[in-house]
């Protein structure tokens, strides 16, 4: 017989309800918003009606181009040296009213490489600061996934024994987790400061002095890296307690069992610590892959993009067009290459991580 | 020689003491079977000897070492667990092979070990497949094979047929006996049930609460128990107990009676009694049989069971106890008629009432 819980339809929608609700409200709708409109030419606030623009915002973000620059020659055709170094004509203009290149029309460069002769061939990128946003999320991405998940198990491996006071630390490492990252933001600029911060006062006193103090945020060389480093502290507990879980469901005599056999501890984690936490491992890199891709707050707080645009991420860039610019359309276009991106990200790592049979 | 001794062992946590002065001797390629109801501390002694618990006190010896201090690994001995222990992730090649590749034996070598492993056990189409794609009897026998390749002077068991079905595990029981004689290694084997101790024991050791009640052999223990404990362990259906008085003593033997028991004369090794004491007189169900003339005990028919070569009675004694008798022969007895039982006094055991 059908028992009345489980056949009774009404009930279980009604239950369901708040919950869909808030989800189609939250996250359907927007996301079919967002594709719809990084389609037009859309703005937050504007006296023109919205027009269809085709895939003109996608164009405006990712177009991309190759340029061969030819180094200056002079009258007599020999290459104009400049304090040794042949000299280039200004990239501005080979893109601005070349009549050969129109398409080239509004690009800038992006980065440029030797062709291995006197020519450089120049990366023209449309929106060049979107690129890098794009460079940094990525780096930010490769970085934090394997040295987060890294930290993390080697803390829950710490962790996973049956000490005295052991809970202090379990403690002690998930603190940050549960501290808003918008205040572990503001706190760890104070640590960063060029001038009196925290670990300037800490390098400087335990080089004695060797190690002079550093704008860790102003430097467009170790901004990313600062962000990256606090990043990886602030989520590593919770990834932590995750690895601790899967530890956990490992049998404890198939410990007793490569005692017997007489492993040594390289051995027990090779051979039985590590496959038992397949499961655990994909769902920790995808998890850590998918917060690190959303990466906002702290470069909101921090830097804000700077310096020198070299901490701008794909999220930053969507969130300060959409409302900074005004321009709906520009953010829900990236909004949806971010979206493409991490959605064939998750496929690719699933693919790889899939159960081999 | 892997003789194994037990000197006033002797195990604690905290508070709770789990084994509570154990000495036994095992000799070297004996098979041993620790017995006892569940509780009693047969897993706990027997992972003492594996190295998997400290031994809070008493020495711990296997052939002439002392090994209280060292590490599982160097006590030479294998180990195969009531839930197996088998690793999910590794073909059962690999699980069977993994002593060796800790060791870091070469391919031919392992190939070869393995291949002898799984012969004896009769299991080389099983090589390829994973864990989960095998039966409980099957990774068993892999646990079995995983211990059998490094080829340990001691083997030890914990109860290792518990999780199997009736069918299998009597199955597996006679393979366990052949590989002890095959392999001719001291083996250790846990359990709680007692017809695997009776059917595999060399020497079986009856444990209750942490304390050895009786060692020996399986057919000393069966025919001469030194307590109430194992005469009531040993044995299916279990000993009938029934209260007496002792009436005289004479020597070795005592005449003991109650209401519905005639007076008899029965050995009183296991005394000492006096005239007027309590005593309890221990009955087997099979040596029990329904007297044709006057018998010893006196009382009617309660139930019967036929099972075709075997018949169990019950018999309500005139004193209102009941006991078991079970008749190897096929007979209907109508409930509620008068019966009276017979024994050999010879067969029958007299205890002190335990307090
Ligand atoms: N780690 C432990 N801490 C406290 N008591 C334990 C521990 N391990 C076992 N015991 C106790 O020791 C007794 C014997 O356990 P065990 O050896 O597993 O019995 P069994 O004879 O069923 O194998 C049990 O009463 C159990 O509660
Ligand atoms: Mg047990």
């Amino acid at each position: 017989m059908a028992s009345r819980f489980t056949v009774s339809n009404r009930t279980g929608w009604l239950m369901a309800g708040p919950a869909v609700l808030l989800i189609a409200g939250f996250v359907i709708l927007p996301f079919l918003l967002a594709v719809g409109l990084s389609f037009t030419n859309q703005r937050l606030v504007s006296p023109n009606p919205t027009e269809f623009v085709g895939l003109a915002n996608y164009n405006q973000l990712l177009d991309l181009a190759l340029l061969t620059v030819e180094p200056l020659k002079d009258d007599a055709g020999q290459t104009v040296l400049k304090d040794g170094v042949p000299e280039y004509p200004p990239i501005r203009s080979l893109t601005r009213n070349n009549p050969d290149r129109p398409d080239l029309n509004g690009m800038r460069e992006w980065f440029s490489f030797s062709s291995g002769g006197d020519a450089r061939l120049v990366v023209l990128a449309r929106d060049v600061v979107f690129m890098k946003a794009i460079v940094n999320t990525f780096t930010f991405v490769i970085v934090v996934a394997p040295v987060q998940a890294g930290l993390a198990l080697c803390l829950a491996l710490l962790i996973n024994q049956r000490l005295k006071g052991i809970n202090i630390f379990r403690a002690i490492y998930f603190m940050p987790v549960v501290v808003s990252i918008v205040v572990v933001s503001l706190l760890w600029r104070l640590i960063y400061d060029g001038q009196s911060g925290l670990l300037n006062n800490l390098l400087g006193t335990l080089s004695f002095g060797m190690i002079p103090p550093i704008d860790w945020l102003g430097n467009p060389s170790t901004a990313l890296g600062s962000i990256i480093a606090m990043s990886i502290w602030q989520a590593v507990g919770f990834h932590m307690v995750i690895w601790l879980s899967g530890l956990q469901t490992i049998s404890p005599t198939l410990y007793e069992a490569a005692a017997i056999e007489g492993a040594s501890k390289w051995q027990v984690f090779r051979y039985i610590t590590w496959p038992g936490l397949r499961n655990t491992a994909v769902l920790i890199l995808i998890v850590i892959t998918m917060q690190a891709f959303g990466l906002f707050a702290q470069i909101d707080v921090m830097t804000n993009g700077g310096p020198l645009d070299s901490t701008h991420t794909i999220v930053f860039q969507a969130i300060e067009r959409g409302y900074g610019k005004q321009d709906i359309s520009g953010g829900s276009t990236i909004s949806v290459i971010l979206f493409v991106i991490v959605l064939s990200i998750s496929l690719i790592q699933r693919w790889l991580t899939r159960e081999k049979s | 020689m892997a003789s194994i001794t037990l000197r006033d062992v002797r195990k604690s946590y905290g508070n709770a003491h789990v084994i509570k002065g154990v000495d036994i001797d095992i000799q070297d390629g004996e098979f041993c079977v620790f017995v006892g109801p569940s509780g009693c501390g047969k897993s706990t002694l027997l992972r003492m000897i594996a190295g998997l618990e400290d031994i809070t006190s008493g020495s711990l010896a296997i052939g002439d070492t002392v090994v209280n201090d060292l590490p599982p690994a160097q006590r030479g001995v294998a180990m195969v667990f009531q839930s197996y222990a088998i690793f999910p992730h590794m073909t059962v090649r690999e699980n069977v092979a993994f002593g060796l590749t800790i060791a870091g034996a070469s391919k031919a070598e392992k190939d070869a070990k393995v291949a002898e492993a799984a012969r004896i056990l009769q299991m080389e189409h099983l090589l390829d497949r994973r864990p989960s794609q095998l039966s409980g009897g099957q990774r068993q026998r892999v646990a079995i094979g995983r211990a059998i390749v490094r080829k340990p002077e001691v083997f030890l068991f914990d109860e290792p047929l518990s999780n199997l079905d009736a069918a299998l595990r009597m199955d597996m029981r006679m393979e366990i006996g052949k590989l002890h004689q095959q392999l001719g290694a001291t083996m250790i084997y846990v359990t709680h049930d007692q017809v695997e101790a009776m059917t595999l024991a060399d020497k079986i050791v009856v444990l209750r609460d942490g304390k050895v009640m009786q060692i020996g052999a399986p057919m000393d223990l069966y025919h001469d128990p030194a307590n109430l404990f194992v005469a009531g362990f040993l044995g299916a259906p279990s000993m009938n107990f029934i209260d007496v008085t002792v009436k005289a003593v004479n020597g070795n033997s005592a005449l003991v009676f109650n209401d519905a028991l005639d007076p008899v004369e029965v050995s009183a090794r296991r005394g000492p009694f006096r005239v007027g004491d309590r005593a309890i007189l221990g009955l087997r169900p099979q040596y029990l049989s329904i007297a044709e003339g006057p018998g010893k005990l006196h009382g009617t028919v309660a139930l019967t069971e036929r099972l075709g070569a075997e018949t169990v009675v019950e018999v309500a004694l005139r004193n209102g106890k009941a006991v078991i008798a079970a008749l190897s022969h096929d007979a209907v007895y109508p409930i509620g008629s008068a019966v009276d039982l017979g024994f050999d006094p010879a067969q029958a055991h007299l205890f002190q009432p335990e307090e």
